[in-house]
């Protein structure tokens, strides 16, 4: 046989082998969320009722429900999403459409990539003793969402200026020729076209705070009562699962808790990218 | 008169995430750096025994520098190689339904909580690595396999990125070449977006020596030099997480200085792959 | 100690507004030392009094803290001496065959530095000894409680309130840990949680209250839900 076939032939079979591997790698990424998924729900779902959802925790959560870690999971994130969103929109729109490229915007940019790297446990040790201790808040629901809306806002700045730099450059001078300050030019034109961008955003941002227990557990706690004040301290679902799982207090209150961490997730992923799909659509057919 | 004090409120928002940057910064190093100093950078790093409470105590932080290597190594053996697969199949093989499955696939075991990676690899992994391959379970192994999943959505979406990057004359340069699909990618397409999957993988190095709750629940915590992946050890962020409910007076400080080496080495890294990205950006716009 | 004052004074404070309690854990030493000089009217001692001290204090316990050596309840070793709890916690018993089990590798739960329980480990069992560096650390008595009831080489310590059936304690030096045990004081691997006042100072009011409230059912019963045995009968 030629040799030019040989070698060929030879080819075609490390190809193969090697496109093999890589096909296995993609099947063993989905198997290993469908297990994970698989685990938690199919032995979750089951606890998980009505009362499971408006019970308080009784007995240190060997019994009753999860209320108070609901209550204490909306609150905490919507407060960081609350401070957060603001800040990180307003960043963005300061870099991209008040400035030019500088030392200023770079040295900016440094900065969110750099807080955008900080492991979870520093900020959680910087909330604890700037916070909870140097501030006085104690462990609270503000220093938690303080913490955490600085745990977010990279990503909220990231996102946002992503999504004002896809507006057309059109949209701006066409406000600009109808005498628009630069302001309005900004509300009026480019902040609607940006908004599905920016809110997808937020809403991931949101899933990032709730997913969150190592800033969470050093700065608002885990008490399990029903926080009354900004300033009580409380327990979201995550530290709740934490807890749960590692003391062995409960393993079915355990994996239910779970389930409705991984649904609670699950529902903001696809309905952060179904409003994505909604909004961008509004806006292409307009 | 109204833009003008917009565009200060604007800046000053701006500067907020430098201003925050500096106060974690500063909080940390001045409720950690006093103790450093005192005990010696040299006997702090490199010192193996961590006896908080003892009489006298004893901070040592190697064990938990070693842990944390360990784990970091292990989880990138394990996430590296499976991240760039996806990503390569991502990029060149994946048919269209099979990718669309696969991007929200990703999304999603990005956003699963680190609390029930951890509780996965508690309650599954340790108890089948313990009867498998024998140890107490909880073990570097158990982590790094854990842990290899977790940074898989960085390693991944940086690796994508890169690849993606490419331009198609140097991939058809290498089919004009006579190279197989495999051979332009094994050959041309890595080794040209080799700058940004190592800054993905330096990304996924930073995210694991970061993580803590998972950790925590499945390396087991043991303070020794670990020799082996299926002893249990401790990692810088386990530890943290693991005293600072109990700790007081030198030993909450020690934990904080724990912080700082910690803080430093990560900024590091992450500084490290910023630049990393920027080169390739720059000598894209220069040769293409 | 101050954890478990802490939570009755926030009880007792919720149920008497007006009285204000004040405390602070600054370890048994100072404790002993603000009641002998009169600087607090109570003081805290998670330590027996030596005699001279006793000789100036009147004391009374508040609970026991009792720790029990727990394994799995597939381990045939039921009971243990001082001595080789502590070789194992040294490292230098490393098979429970050695014990009279198993050929199985002995794997060690301790908790983390800074906790009650640990030093109180440290302080009953080790002596000075220190534990292996090998040896699991976990953040709570569960944990550990959840390590040792899954892995029947385990062996690990925690508080005796937080025994349950998923775990067997076992006898240490011929005596089963049990809270009749520990209040008649065979069981040794306990320490007094004590309350201490100067002999000659007369109790005002509510420092007499507090001390009532202490050993009431209500109080000693949020005590024992905190792990602890109970203490004796108000004097």
């Amino acid at each position: 046989m030629a040799y030019s076939q040989q070698t060929a032939r030879g080819d075609y079979a490390v190809q193969r082998v090697a496109f093999g591997c890589i096909w296995v790698a993609a099947i063993v990424t989905i198997a290993v969320l469908v297990l994970i998924i698989g685990v938690i729900l199919g032995r979750g779902l089951p606890s998980v009722s009505w009362e499971f959802l408006v019970g308080s925790p009784q007995d240190m959560g060997r019994a009753g429900g999860i209320f108070s870690t609901i209550v204490g999971t909306v609150v905490v994130g919507v407060l960081a999403l609350l401070i957060a969103a603001p800040l990180g929109v307003g960043t963005a729109i300061y870099l991209t459409e008040y400035t030019v490229e500088s030392r200023l915007t770079r040295a900016v940019r440094f900065g969110t990539e750099s807080l955008a790297g900080v492991p979870s446990i520093i900020f959680g040790l910087f909330g604890f003793i700037f916070f909870v201790t140097y501030l006085g808040l104690g462990w609270s629901v503000l220093a938690g969402s303080l913490t955490l809306a600085l745990m977010v806002l990279p990503t909220i700045i990231r996102v946002a200026e992503e999504s004002i730099r896809t507006v057309p450059r059109g949209y701006r001078d066409v406000s600009y020729s109808l005498g628009a300050t630069r302001w309005q030019m900004v509300t009026t034109a480019v902040l609607p076209s940006a908004l599905p961008g920016i809110v997808t955003g937020i809403i991931l941002a949101f899933g990032r705070a709730v997913s969150e227990t190592a800033v969470v557990i050093f700065t608002a706690g885990t008490a399990l009562n029903l926080p009354t004040s900004l300033l009580a301290p409380t327990r979201t679902m995550a530290v709740h699962f934490y807890i749960l799982a590692v003391e062995g207090i409960s393993l079915p209150n355990a994996y239910a808790t779970g389930a409705v961490l991984i649904l609670t997730i699950l529902l903001i992923n696809v309905g952060a990218n179904a409003l994505l799909h909604r909004l961008t659509r509004q806006r292409t057919r307009r | 008169m109204r833009e003008r004090v917009i565009r200060w409120v604007l800046l000053l928002m701006a500067l907020g995430v430098l201003v925050t940057l500096g106060l974690i910064a500063f909080f940390i190093f001045q409720s950690g750096a006093g103790l450093i100093v005192r005990v010696g950078l040299g006997d702090f790093l490199g010192g193996t025994v961590w006896a908080p409470t003892a009489d006298p105590p004893q901070f040592g932080i190697l064990p938990m520098i070693i842990g944390s290597i360990w784990l970091t190594a292990g989880a990138l053996v394990i996430g590296v190689p499976l991240g760039i697969a996806v990503a390569v199949f991502q990029v060149e093989l994946a048919p269209a339904w099979l990718s669309a499955i696969l991007r929200p696939t990703i999304q999603l075991l990005a956003g699963i909580p680190s609390v029930i990676y951890g509780f996965i690899g508690l309650t599954l992994l340790a108890p089948l690595v313990r009867s498998t391959l024998g140890g107490p379970g909880l073990s570097i192994l158990t982590g790094a396999i854990v842990l290899g999943v977790m940074i898989l959505p960085s390693v991944i979406a940086v690796s994508e990125d890169a690849l993606r990057a490419v331009p198609a004359s140097i991939r058809d340069g290498a089919y004009a070449l006579g190279a197989t699909h495999w051979q332009m990618i094994s050959g041309v397409l890595l080794p040209t977006a080799r700058s940004g999957i190592v800054a993905g993988v330096i990304l996924g190095m930073g995210r694991a020596l970061g993580e803590t709750m998972a950790v925590i629940m499945m390396v087991g915590n043991a303070l020794t030099l670990p020799l082996s992946p299926l002893e249990s050890a401790t990692t810088l962020t386990s530890n943290i997480a693991l005293e600072l409910a109990y700790a007081s007076g030198a030993h909450r400080e020690a934990l904080f200085a724990t912080g700082v080496v910690l803080f430093c080495m990560i900024m590091l890294l992450n500084a490290v792959a910023t630049m990393l990205v920027r080169q390739r950006a720059f000598s894209r716009r220069t040769t293409s | 100690m101050s954890p478990f004052v802490e939570l009755l004074a926030e009880h007792y404070q919720a149920e008497h507004p007006g009285v204000a309690i004040d405390v602070q854990g600054l370890g048994s030493s100072a404790g002993i030392r603000a009641a002998l000089d009169g600087v607090s009217e109570l003081g805290m001692s998670s330590r027996p009094l030596t005699a001279e001290e006793a000789d100036q204090l009147t004391q009374m316990v508040m609970a026991r803290d009792a720790l029990a050596i727990i394994v799995h309840p597939t381990n045939p070793v039921t009971g243990l001496t001082t001595e080789q709890v502590r070789a194992l916690f040294a490292g230098s018993i490393t098979s429970w065959a050695e014990l009279g089990g198993p050929a199985r590798p002995v794997v060690l739960v301790s908790r983390e530095a800074g906790s009650g329980t640990h030093s109180a480990f440290e302080e009953l069992v080790m002596q000075g000894t220190q534990i292996t560096s090998s040896a699991l650390r976990q953040g709570s008595n569960g944990a550990i409680r959840q390590i040792v009831a899954d892995n029947p080489d385990a062996i690990g310590y925690i508080s005796l309130g937080v025994v349950d059936d998923t775990v067997r304690p076992v006898a240490i030096d011929g005596v089963t840990p049990t809270i009749a045990e520990v209040q008649s004081g065979s069981y040794r691997i306990m320490r007094p949680f004590l309350i201490v006042w100067h002999r000659d100072h007369e109790l005002s009011p509510p420092a007499t209250a507090f001390l009532e409230y202490i050993h009431s059912p209500a109080g000693q019963a949020e005590l024992i839900r905190s792990g602890l045995v109970p203490g004796e009968a108000a004097p």
